[in-house]
Parts: structure tokens; sequence; C-alpha cells
């Protein structure tokens, strides 16, 4: 019997794999659904919800202090920049102001945190691409940044240190002196990783034109931060919307040209080193101060208080166990996270507890377009394309 | 907004929150609505930002669909919602902003409510063979069921979920 060559291409289908949810590139717990031709990837297909823990509905049943720390745990690389965006919405339901000293507190935390972040999306992309050595440093880093974490709030990741009304503590005695020694020494560490990596052979080839997204396409897609800058896109909110202090700080934020992932990378990288300088600033700007309200209704007293003033025990007592009331009002406060644009869409009926709150996640926007930045490239390329994206799953799943 | 919007597209009210603009549409001319956003050179909303559903349950209409534009040219941003109630399907929004796709799942997958002409409306976060829509307001907080792993038939099981002690929501609109 003769096989012609026709029937044989006839029947020749796509191969389809599962690509996830073990597999260390996928960030977490990514099952895609890969169909390939040969080694060209003809579709991906995202299932996400694995990790999904119900966080909205969580936080509809718990008051807004109690909803805090789920904020803390939904990217989990980048803690304090979700709290943050969640006190701020809850400020402006309040319409309440806070403290000068707070503020720029809230900018240098949210600006390490950055750092914290951008640490592990370049050290992650390096390790799925092939390189281990910058993923160790990173993690190095990480790991006074994290002390830094644990010496104003006492944890090292989940935080709860950005409060609505201010700050939970002031910093401790020193703190500053330590972060200023971590700036001076982390632009070395910078360097070095950046020797390791920005003109590296191996890397230039595995990341330039891959994934390329046109300046139209990013918008299209709805992205925000890194992955709308790298495009070309001029776009920052603490630059275009500004919050907190960010007005008054002199930094700039970097634009990337081609739109591939090696510009992400280098974005990444220059966002850290502006990190650094806003940091800087912080640190010469930072005064004397409240770093919480004085609103009793809205903040604990503190400590002192309690042991002298009848008020105080009053005032403690009904915030741990009733919390601050929210009057009616709808609010969506979007801060630049480092990922992207974070937002929380919150509902407040006049009670202790949202109505609704809607989390708006830049990697959940990020990761729908991994079908589309993927076409046609390699099944080695969809890995440095989700690095690039920088996906945690925390926050896509929620 | 250098120009009113009313003159253009048909909407229902406007309103503004903390500075921030809010428009009410009908669901029937929302593709309409948008195209206008999008397109019409004294808003270009570009971008599209997410959109989030609300249960308001025990109102005449029960959901309200929120869509948040951004327009990168002028700096603003604008929020519309439409309001469905129960058995309403509203038209999906991918034909003009793609990213629509997986926040009109999200939805789909958590309120029940249904897109029209959507290209792939299947669920998207809750897990493969979950039933019912966990973000209503009448769906209890520890949902139905509980999955755990059975040592003995060395296997996961389902099953009816038993709280030895029910879920406590305290109200303190009265004094203790």
């Amino acid at each position: 019997m003769l096989l012609k060559e026709n029937n044989l291409n006839n029947s020749l289908k796509n191969f389809t794999i599962n690509f996830g949810p073990q597999h260390p590139a996928a960030h977490g717990v990514l099952r895609l659904i890969l169909e390939l031709n040969g080694e060209i990837v003809v579709q991906a297909d995202p299932h996400i919800g694995l990790l999904h823990r119900g966080t909205e509905k969580l936080i509809e049943h718990k008051n807004y202090l109690q909803a805090l720390p789920y904020f803390d745990r939904l990217d989990y690389v980048s803690m304090m920049a979700q709290e943050h965006t969640y006190s701020l919405a809850v400020e402006q339901l309040l319409q309440l102001k806070i403290p000068r000293r707070a503020k720029i507190i809230r900018v240098l935390f949210c600006e390490l945190t950055r750092i914290l972040n951008h640490l592990v999306a370049v050290g992650c992309h390096a390790l799925d691409v092939g390189a281990m050595s910058p993923f160790m440093w990173g993690f190095e880093e990480r790991e006074k940044l994290m002390e830094f974490y644990e010496r104003v709030s006492g944890a090292r990741m989940h935080a709860a240190y950005i409060r609505p009304g201010g700050v939970s503590a002031d910093l401790p005695i020193g703190l500053l002196d330590d972060i200023f020694i971590f700036t001076k020494q982390f632009l070395i560490r910078l360097d070095e990783m950046e020797e390791m990596l920005t003109s590296n052979r191996i890397w230039k080839e595995r990341l330039i034109d891959i994934g390329i997204i046109s300046a139209k396409d990013a918008i299209n897609w709805g992205f925000s931060g890194v992955m709308l800058r790298g495009s070309g896109v001029s776009w920052d909110l603490r630059k275009n919307n500004p919050y907190e202090i960010y007005k008054e700080l002199n930094f700039y934020f970097p634009v990337g040209s081609n739109g591939d992932c090696y510009d992400r990378y280098l974005v990444r990288i220059e966002e850290m080193r502006q990190s650094l300088v806003i940091i800087d600033q912080c640190l010469n700007l930072i005064c004397e101060g409240e770093v919480k309200s004085f609103n009793t209704k809205i903040t604990p007293p503190s400590r002192l208080n309690i042991k002298n003033s009848m008020e105080s025990v009053i005032n403690h007592f009904k915030y741990f166990t009733e919390n601050l009331i929210v009057p009616f009002g709808e609010t969506y406060t979007a801060t630049e996270a480092p990922k992207g644009e974070f937002g929380v869409y919150l509902i407040a009926n006049n009670t202790e507890k949202p109505y609704r709150c809607k989390i708006k996640a830049p990697g959940f926007g990020h990761l729908q377009s991994l079908n589309f930045m993927s076409k046609g490239h390699m099944v080695a390329d969809v890995v440095t394309v989700i690095g690039t994206q920088d996906i945690v799953f925390g926050e896509v799943d929620r | 907004m250098s120009l009113n919007i009313s003159q253009i597209v048909p909407i229902i009210s406007v309103q503004v929150s903390n500075s921030e603009n809010i428009v009410i549409v009908s669901a029937d001319n929302l593709l309409f609505f948008f195209n206008c956003l999008k397109k019409h050179i004294s808003y270009r909303y570009q971008l599209l930002s997410y959109i989030a559903g609300v249960d308001l349950l025990g109102y005449k209409y029960r959901f309200s669909i929120i869509y948040d534009v951004l327009s990168l040219t002028y700096n603003v941003r604008l929020r519309i919602k439409v309001y469905l109630n129960e058995v309403e399907a509203i038209s999906s929004l991918t034909s003009i902003y793609i990213n629509a796709n997986w926040w009109e799942r999200e939805i789909w997958d958590l309120f029940g409510v249904y897109f029209e002409n959507h290209p792939d409306l299947r669920k998207i976060l809750t897990d493969y063979g979950f039933e019912g829509y966990p973000l209503r307001k009448d769906f209890p907080l520890y949902g139905y069921l509980d999955l755990r792993y059975d040592e003995v038939k060395k296997q996961i099981v389902v099953e009816p979920i038993e709280l030895s002690q029910n879920f406590r929501s305290f109200v303190f609109e009265t004094l203790w």
C-alpha cells in the first residue's frame, strides 16, 4: 500500500502539551495549554485560578482593618505597594489627610518594595532563561530589604504596615541610617547584575526581538507599568497622577523603544536606580512628626495615651472591635505598583465592612495577552515571555 | 471632558463621586457608546482598565457592571455603569477593547452575568467543575462543598461542607 505524501501531511496534527502547573518556569501555578507546530507555538491558552482564594469575597466579610492583610498576600513579592493602594482608597472615601512624615515613610517603603519586586522579576527571569547567579545575588539583596520590613513591622513579608490613616508604627531608631548604607552599596550590586546580563551574548539572544509589543497593542491590551513603558508609552501614575509626595520628588521614569523583552529588562533595571534616587530624596526630606492621623475614629491611640486616659481606652476598644465606619461612597484608587497599575475599586455603605472591593491586578491584564505575545515564537521563548510579564499568581488569581 | 458627552451618546445620568466621573448608560447602546468614547477625538479613552461586577441584592436591578476607561491623551478616567436585572444579558466589549475578554470571563464566572457575542466565555477563576457564582451576595462565604484527600480511598473526595460552628458575622448597630 502506497502512502501518498499529501495524505500524510493531511493527517499531521498540531501537538498539544501541558505547560505547568508544576513547571518551575511557570512562576507558580500557571497551567498553560500549548498547541505546537514542531517547536513553534500556535496557540497558548493559560488556565488560571489554581491559586484562587476568594480574596474579594473574604474582604466583603471583614472590616476595613481586617481586610488590609489580604492585600499583602495578593502579589506576595511587592507587599507594601498593595496595602498602600488600599489605604489610599479608604482615605479617599474618608476624605482623610495624613501627616507628612507618614507620607514620606510610605513613599520610602513603596520604593523599597519596587526594588524588592524588580529584583525577583529580573532574577527569576534570568533564572528561567538560564543565568543562575543574578537570581542568587538578587535574593541576597532582598534579604536586606525584608530585614527593613521586619524592623518597621515585625514581619518579613506580610507587613500590614501601611494602614488607613498613616502607618502602624514610627520608624525604629537607626533604620534610616541603615537604609542609607543600603542604597550606597546596592548601586554596586546593581552594576554587578548588569555586568552579568546587559551585554551578555546569550541573554541578548534570548531576549531581543522576543515578545515584541507595539505601543498601540500595549494600549489595546490594557497594559500598565513596565509592560506599557517598555513599548514606548510614556505613562507612569507617579508622574501623571501623583499621590503622596511624588509631586515634590525629582526623578524620571525610563521608557523603552522596541517593546521587546530586552527593553523591559532595561526599564526594570533603570527603575531600580530611580527608586534609589527617590529613596535618597525621602531620606533627606523626612521630618519629625506624627505617623498617624489624629482622628481617633480612624487610627488607634498610642500605648502611652491608653495608660493615661480613659477616653483612649474606649477608643482603642471601639477601634479593635467595631473598627472604622466608612460613609457611603465609591472610589477607584490606583497607584503605580511595581508590576503596573494596581487599583482598588471600593464601595462603602456606611458600615464597618466594604460592600464590594474589586481588585484590579496588573498581572491579570498582562497574562491574558500571553497568547498574543508568544504566538509564532519557540517553546523556550514562552518562558521568556512569562518572565518578562513578571507574573505572580497571588494577584492574578486573587 | 471638553465636550458635553450627553449631546453625542444617549446616557441616563452623570455623577461625580470623590472627584471621579461616573456615567450611567443603558445596556442597549453600550457598544455604540464605547465606540464613541474610544474613537472620538475629544475623549480618546483608549485603555480599558478593568471591568467589575457588583451584586446589589434586593434592588430591582440586581447587577451593576462597572467599566473603567482611561484616556492616555487627556489623562482622565471615566467610570461607566450599567445596571442589569437577574435574567438580562449584556453585549460583550471584546470587539472594541480586546482585553475585555478575561474581565468579562471573570464576571461570568463569579456573578453569572452572561455576555453576548463573547468569543470564549468559559470559567476562569473557579475550579474545574465548580458550580454556583461565588461573588453573589446570596452565596455563603464557606460555599457548599468541602474538598479533601481521603486517606482510605486514596483519592480526593468532595462532600457537603460541615462546620462545627457557623460563620459568625457581628453586627455592631446594637450596643452590647
